[in-house]
């Protein structure tokens, strides 16, 4: 019989998700503002200009409130394990990955609000701005397309993306892959 | 029994690092990207061809960019001249061909280098209307509706000023305003109004579309809108 262990808790479930929205919903209106291409086949500027600036708000915002509401101490636990870059219940590059994304999170939002208001004050005009916001732009996408990837298609790894929707992964997989957390585990 | 070594602890460093990285680079990040992009600038040129933007973004305030037909086109030239006209597009292609290679500047930061604009100067515009002499400067109006912007009679002789109905050896792109659109190197885009349907002259410069939330009037590049060089 096969037997799951549990990996992932609803909070970091939750979490993932809702970072996982938001990211692809300002990617897709951020790459329609971008594109030359998307942006003559979509037009309606001003509204995509409005969604991808509402939807950077709501992305941060449900981050916060997944954060307020959640399981903050289970949330805790992950952010140390997050500190030591040893192979656990997560590799190296998955720790990489998040705390990249975390901090490219922090970036977008600090570079496009002074889009927004460089847009309304010039006391908040950079020349620097948009190489910033375009460049994090380029390396979240990089990112997100080796994150897919390897969650989605890579044979080996793709069995993870179970422990993300469901919770839980099987446990032979996890001992070829994580022996470290099985171990644990068992403590 | 040995004990594992405690592992390293890297991702609050690695964290704060990424952070104070982006957050610093509105400091340098444009001076080491044209850096970077002048080293990179002969590979960049093989492959601008497939690259999905080349550099621009496309910028427009309405939800919809003008459809141009050549059929039924019109440049107005009127307000204070002896001879208001109405130009086609094909008595425009008939006017005196200015071409040019400048850079066009974005007051949000980015830039397009080396783009080959062709087009006609103003002076032969206006030849055709002779401005009265109470003209001091030009309105000129978008058919992107409500985008209108204003130059000098003085800023609209500066030798690149132009109004364009070629880019890089095509005619102008819809996205890029086809049929025609005003071009002034030395200010930032927001005055190269786009879609251009008209100009009219007037005593004096008014606030244009960006102006009125509150860009400069006068936006040169590196000395207007909080930027110094």
């Amino acid at each position: 019989m096969t037997r799951y262990i549990p990996r992932f808790s609803v909070t970091e479930r939750v979490l993932h998700w809702v970072n996982a929205l938001g990211f692809l919903f300002v990617a897709a209106t951020g790459l329609i503002l971008y594109l030359p291409s998307l942006s003559v086949l979509v037009e309606r500027r001003p509204l995509i200009k409005d969604m991808h600036f509402w939807g950077g708000i709501g992305w941060i915002s449900s981050l916060a409130l997944v954060v307020l509401f959640g399981d903050k101490r289970g949330l805790l636990r992950a952010a140390r394990e997050l500190e030591r870059f040893d192979h656990d219940r997560l590799n190296v590059g998955q720790k990489v990955n998040a705390i990249l994304m975390a901090a490219f999170t922090i970036l977008f939002f600090i570079s496009g609000m002074l889009l927004w208001l460089g847009e309304r004050d010039t006391r908040y005009r950079f020349a620097s701005t948009v190489v910033l916001h375009d460049g994090v732009m380029f390396a979240a996408l990089t990112l997100f397309v080796g994150h897919l990837y390897l969650a989605v298609l890579h044979p080996a790894t793709r069995h993870s993306l179970r422990g993300m929707t469901r919770g839980s992964v099987r446990e032979d997989w996890a001992r070829v892959h994580y022996p470290r957390w099985v171990d644990s585990q068992r403590g | 029994m040995r004990e594992e070594p405690e592992p390293r602890r890297y991702g609050r460093g690695l964290f704060l690092l990424t952070v104070a990285g982006g957050i610093s680079s509105l400091a340098w990040g444009k001076a080491a990207w044209s850096h970077v992009s002048g080293v990179i600038s002969p590979i960049a040129a093989t492959i601008a061809p497939i690259l999905p933007t080349q550099g621009w973004r496309i910028y427009t305030v309405s939800d919809s960019m003008p459809t141009f037909d050549p059929a039924t086109y019109r440049l107005r030239v009127g307000g204070l001249v002896q001879k208001p006209v109405s130009l086609t597009y094909e008595h425009l292609l008939a006017l005196p061909r200015a071409e040019q290679v400048t850079t066009f500047h974005c007051v949000t930061g980015w830039t397009v280098q080396n783009v080959h604009w062709a087009g006609v100067r103003l002076n032969d515009v206006f030849d055709l209307v002779r401005p009265l002499p109470e003209a001091g400067a030009l309105q000129f109006v978008s058919n992107e509706n409500p985008y209108i912007d204003y130059l000098t009679m003085q800023q609209s002789l500066l030798p690149e000023v132009m109004l364009a109905y070629e880019m890089d050896g095509k005619p102008l792109p819809r996205e890029h305003g086809a049929p025609l659109r005003l071009i002034i190197p030395e200010m930032y885009g927001y005055k190269n109004v786009k879609w251009l349907g008209g100009i009219n002259l007037v005593p004096q410069a008014e606030q244009g579309y960006w102006e009125q939330l509150g860009y400069d009037q006068n936006a040169w590049v590196g000395r207007s809108n909080g930027y110094s060089s």
